[in-house]
């Protein structure tokens, strides 16, 4: 019945080949619709092939499509188990979702078809990334999601800022992936292999915890996953990214891109398991990001800006998961964040389009009469992600810091500070809401917002369903999601349990936490005139405390300036300096390269000669020594 | 039959043909050009189907003594490794050659000097003979040197002539290397001299000896590929030749340097290529970060890419001296995708270039509302050339670096630098060159590509993508003769081969259902 796994892969693909080359013949809307049933296909294929784990009667299984390279074994090849299949029903389930919602957004572009088939090649890298059986070709996939997101980002390339997003997204994940890179290398030292089941079933009996060579690779790992999944240093691509039409945010920030680096820190549990430091680092990196991210995130007056913070926030949280090797955990919120991000950002994007294009929350307001489905739909999102009981964002959210709780020491310090974001991120996010669908409306009177098109409000309606409901899969009462991916973890020690007393009193300060947020939100900001947000803090903030700044002022201009010496000096002056120095020398006048240049070739090639032949006899002369 | 004797030959009566053509149609030379350029193509194809793979034999091999007393004789044969750097030349050449319809005057000439260009490079990968080796590493130059003098751009006389005094210079060390080596092999064997380099292996050469030698053919591949410090001569030579030139130069004729490095100082003088490895792959990777760093500020786009070259040729030299199988590979691998990498973007730039005649970003902007299909494929070059997995530059870039960790590890990793710097030359001269308005009244209404020019770029950008995605074919002709060379390393000096891995080969996964020993369906039903 695996027979037909690669098609996963190949529908998007193909749907983006047919999109690019015979687009412009399929024209409005048919390219969109195909780009939207490609995937679909994708998505009803995986939810039949992934069944069967749900059910619990289908064994991991990998399947060898080609050899690649075969000097370093790195075959194409799918590995299926629970969670590539989970993956794999996210990206294609919302990723279809986003298409279709896009036929209606992207209405009368002139690259309609074009966007469609940048669409389905990021969908189809990201299941390569997901489906990926070795290390070698989930790089592969890792890299195409790059080449993807720099495509969407700067669609509109004739926008400078789109055009800059866009490399800019690219270069920082390069610099990710070189840490990848390397960590690739380490591993084919040591395993002979990339493949994940010799190395998960070889680590353990090669090396004991703590391993040096083990804390290197998942050390390295990590640094791609920072690239990825934007944690502190390299997250500051993501609220650029933003730039590109609102259906490619809601791609990259909740369905594909931003979920590879906790999935790959996921799939490579049995690594991190061996390294308890590099854990430590993923979350204590990952909390920092979510304080950091939910800061700036608090003075952001662009909707989609403020959905930006909140991702790395969110992202942050996820890191934190999987760092203390609470991975179902993390991917659980992984999966209720791909479901109420995508929700935001679509929802955000169904404002956005309403108003005009304007993404200033400052003039927005009071917006909820005008947009129900959208201001309804939303508002499911607000609390889910607000971590308001019983929305999904509640229990997902509480596992991780619960998780961390458990593991004691300095993860109670992580859990505190996980609180903290807590309550920041629930005020901040009815900042959102409240700036935008309530109080008073602060639009120009030539603006008319109005519902969006059933294309772009059904997606809404699907991602809300699945945003109240989703906390279910997974409670401590009922770990299903748990059991389900338990396959993919065997071998892995489950975090430690906590008594059911702990776990309510943990859910009852969530919930505290979350609730003084949302009051304290509602309070501020559901009001006629918005409170006035100057002075330092709110400047800073706004700014993103200069991070920006900070890296071209002290790696972008300090490396072109090497550059621009490498370039000026030592390549002119030095290195051929010295050439001249030599020519001149041998011509033996002060002309040097002059006469030379006059086109007189006859004198090397003489000076050739008699070189030749003078060096000639004294090597046969000196024959006898050799 | 002599297969390699006709293709070198075949090129060189296209030049014939091409020469009787009458003076007064001058229109019939491009197209008689073109199909001139079309049998050596064929020939390399049928040599392709017919190679052995799996075999580090020489294959077609051709022997007639030229001399008997010096023992020179026209010894030619090609192996895994010159295979497929011949197989590169026979499909740049038309390419390039139906590049060069903007050729106006005396275009007779200028197709004469390409295909005997041809000739010469076809040659220099095919000869086991090394004064034969040495006449055709010579001859390459000329054509080259008229075609940079004749059809380059303001700067050609300086360039041509510092193209010219650089690879000459190395040559005059290679000449007196190449006739030492002889006099000594032919000491050994009781005659004069002998150039027979399947002789040559049969001696053994004293340290000091191998040092000298390998240091005197060095230096003149060191200045062709170009390693680092050699290199000056490469951007100025790229940047002044005409758009046909710089792609035969940056495809084949830097390979040369690199073949020789391989095919020579390696298999010849193995315990010099074990004492000096480290250091001449030091040299690559400062040409790795070096190139990269420099392309970046170029205000010149082909300057830009000649840089990236210099980064480019610097993996390929990392490869081959990091002494191990995966990175000979990966180095040989990419030599081929060098070239076609490459020699596409030197070809769009040709295209651009003819349109606006200037080659300063500055003067560009917004280029992609104007001419979208030609910004398409030059992007799909950019990340080609950026290692973009998927394309076949990803493909030695990877076993390259892969490979070399294991005997030089510090240097792989600052050559893992060399990809984040890709990615920042070619996206933000991208970005100047066709994102954001078009702010140059000239760029507006400028002609897309034509069918012409698509179908110029259509085979590299197919070829660009089937050795990315399914390199085996040409990885698995390439091994044998990759492992060769080394084992011979290994056998004649102390050097061991690193270890891997647990059993220190590729460990070959096992693909299918995988069994649940603890039975994971029962605990599975939760749901």
């Amino acid at each position: 019945m695996t027979d037909y796994l690669w098609l996963l892969v190949a529908l998007p693909l193909f749907g983006a080949v047919v999109n690019l080359f015979l687009g412009r013949r399929l024209g409005e809307p048919i390219a969109g619709w195909f780009g939207f049933v490609v995937v679909g296909v994708s998505f009803v294929l995986a939810a039949a092939a992934g069944f069967g784990f749900i059910i619990g009667t289908r064994a991991v299984e990998t399947v060898l499509l080609f050899t690649w390279i075969p000097v370093v074994g790195a075959d194409a090849a799918i590995l299926w188990d629970p969670l590539s299949a989970l993956l794999t029903l996210i990206v294609t389930g919302v990723g279809s979702l986003i298409h279709l919602y896009s036929i209606g957004y992207m209405h009368g572009d002139e690259r309609y078809p074009r966007f469609f088939a940048f669409l389905n090649l990021f969908i189809a890298s990201m299941l390569i990334l997901v489906l990926a059986a070795n290390y070698a070709v989930m790089f592969v996939g890792w890299e195409l999601v790059g080449l993807s997101s720099y495509l969407l980002i700067s669609f509109w390339f004739t926008k400078p800022s789109a055009a800059a997003a866009g490399k800019k997204a690219f270069i920082v994940n390069r610099i990710g992936d070189w840490g990848f890179l390397v960590a690739l290398m380490i591993i084919f030292a040591t395993f002979g292999t990339f493949d994940f089941q010799t190395i998960f079933e070889e680590a353990p009996l090669m090396f004991g915890v703590g391993s040096g060579v083990i804390t290197a690779i998942t050390l390295l790992l990590f640094v791609g996953a920072a690239g990825k999944s934007a944690q502190i240093p390299l997250y500051v691509w993501l609220p650029d990214a933003m730039e590109g039409p609102t259906p490619v945010s809601a791609l990259i920030h909740a369905a594909t891109m931003v979920t590879a680096g906790i999935f790959m820190i996921a799939r490579s549990a049995v690594l991190f398991e061996l390294a308890p430091l590099s854990g430590t680092v993923v979350a204590t990196v990952g909390v920092l990001t979510a304080l950091l991210a939910a800061v700036i995130a608090v003075a952001q007056t662009d909707i989609k800006r403020v959905l930006a913070y909140s991702t790395i926030s969110q992202l942050g949280y996820m890191a934190l998961g999987v760092g203390v090797g609470a991975y179902s955990a993390g991917l659980f919120h992984l999966t209720t964040h791909a479901f109420f991000k995508a929700l935001l950002f679509l929802g955000a994007g169904s404002v956005i389009h309403a108003m005009g294009n304007e993404q200033d929350m400052r003039r927005m307001g009071g917006l909820r009469k005008a947009m129900p489905v959208t201001f309804v739909t939303m508002g499911t999102a607000w609390l889910a992600i607000s971590g308001m009981f019983p929305f999904s964002g509640f229990w997902s959210k509480d596992e991780i810091l619960a998780a961390a709780y458990a593991r004691g020491d300095w993860y109670l310090v992580l859990w505190f500070v996980g609180v903290v974001v807590a309550l920041i991120t629930a005020f901040y996010m009815t900042r959102l809401f409240v700036m935008t669908f309530f109080g008073s409306r602060r639009w120009a009177d030539d603006i008319h917002p109005h519902e969006s098109p059933r294309t772009m409000t059904i997606p809404l309606v699907v991602l809300a369903v699945f945003t109240v409901v989703a906390g279910a899969f997974n409670t401590p009462w009922r770990l299903t999601f748990e059991h389900f991916l338990e396959p993919s973890f065997e071998g892995v020690p489950h975090p430690d349990a906590l008594s059911d007393g702990l776990i309510i009193a943990l859910g009852a300060v969530a919930l505290a936490v979350a609730t003084v947020g949302i009051v304290w939100g509602w309070r501020r900001y559901n009001r006629d005139e918005l409170p006035a947000e100057v002075g330092p803090f709110w400047t800073r903030s706004l700014e993103a405390f200069g991070v920006d700044d900070f890296y071209g002022r002290w790696i972008v201009a300090p490396g072109r300036a090497v550059s621009e010496w490498f370039s000026d000096f030592v390549d002119p002056k030095v290195v051929d300096g010295v050439t001249h120095g030599i020519a001149r020398g041998v011509v033996g006048s002060g002309s040097g390269m002059r006469a030379a240049q006059t086109g007189q070739v006859r004198w090397y090639a003489s000076a050739i000669a008699v070189g030749g032949v003078v060096l000639i006899v004294l090597f046969l002369l000196l024959g006898g020594a050799f | 039959m002599p297969v390699l004797t006709i293709l070198v030959l075949l090129p060189l009566v296209g030049a014939l043909i091409v020469g009787m053509l009458p003076k007064r149609r001058p229109e019939v030379v491009f197209p008689v050009s073109i199909v001139a350029s079309l049998p050596p193509l064929a020939v390399a194809c049928y040599i392709l189907w017919e190679f052995t793979a799996g075999t580090a034999d020489l294959q077609f091999g051709e022997d007639v003594t030229l001399s008997a007393g010096f023992d020179i004789g026209w010894r030619v044969a090609v192996d895994g490794i010159s295979l497929f750097l011949i197989v590169l030349t026979a499909v740049l050449f038309p390419i390039a050659i139906a590049a060069s319809r903007s050729i106006g005057e005396r275009i007779k000439t200028y197709m004469i000097l390409m295909l005997i260009l041809e000739a010469g490079v076809l040659g220099v990968f095919i000869a086991l003979d090394l004064l034969v080796f040495f006449a055709f590493f010579e001859i390459v130059l000329v054509p080259m040197y008229l075609l940079i003098r004749m059809w380059g751009s303001d700067n050609r006389a300086y360039a041509s002539v510092k193209f010219v005094l650089f690879t000459a210079a190395g040559s005059a060390f290679l000449l007196v290397s190449i006739i030492a080596l002889a006099v000594i092999t032919g000491n050994e064997l009781g005659q004069f001299t002998s150039f027979d380099f399947r002789k040559m292996l049969t001696v053994e050469l004293s340290d000091t000896a191998q040092l000298w030698l390998f240091l005197g053919f060095g230096i003149a591949f060191a200045i062709k590929v170009p390693l680092f410090p050699f290199h000056t001569w490469l951007p100025d030579a790229h940047t002044e030749a005409p758009t046909a030139g710089s792609v035969i130069l940056a495809g084949v004729l830097l390979k040369m340097g690199t073949y020789g490095l391989l095919r020579f100082n390696m298999t010849l003088f193995p315990q010099a290529t074990v004492d000096l490895s480290f250091w001449i792959a030091l040299l690559g990777v400062i040409g790795i970060v070096y190139g990269g760093a420099v392309a970046i500020v170029q205000p010149d786009i082909k300057r830009l890419v000649a840089y990236s070259s210099v980064s480019h040729m610097g993996f390929i030299v990392l490869g081959m001296f990091a002494l191990t199988s995966q990175a000979v590979q990966g180095s040989v691998f990419m030599m081929i995708s060098h070239g076609l990498t490459t020699g596409a973007l030197f070809l769009l730039i040709g295209m651009i270039y003819d349109r606006t005649h200037t080659r300063a970003i500055a003067d560009y902007g917004g280029l992609a509302k104007v001419m979208p299909v030609y910004a398409g494929i030059f992007l799909f070059s950019a990340f080609a050339s950026a290692g973009l997995p998927g394309l076949s530059g990803f493909i030695g870039e990877f076993t390259v670096l892969v490979g070399s960790w294991m005997t030089l590890p510090v240097l792989a990793v600052v050559a893992g630098f060399g990809v984040i710097l890709a990615a920042i030359y070619l996206l933000w001269a991208y970005e100047r060159v066709f994102t954001g308005p078009v702010t140059n009244p000239k760029l507006e209404g400028l002609r897309d590509l034509g069918l012409r020019e698509v179908a110029i770029m259509a085979p590299l950008v197919v070829l660009i993508i089937v050795l990315g995605v399914y390199p085996k074919p040409v990885l698995d002709r390439i091994e044998p003769s990759a492992e060769a060379i080394l084992d011979r390393i290994s056998f004649v000096t102390d050097f061991e081969a690193p270890e891997f891995g647990r059993a220190d080969e590729v460990v070959e996964p096992e693909y299918g259902t995988v069994d649940n020993q603890d039975g994971g369906s029962s605990e599975g039903g939760g749901g």
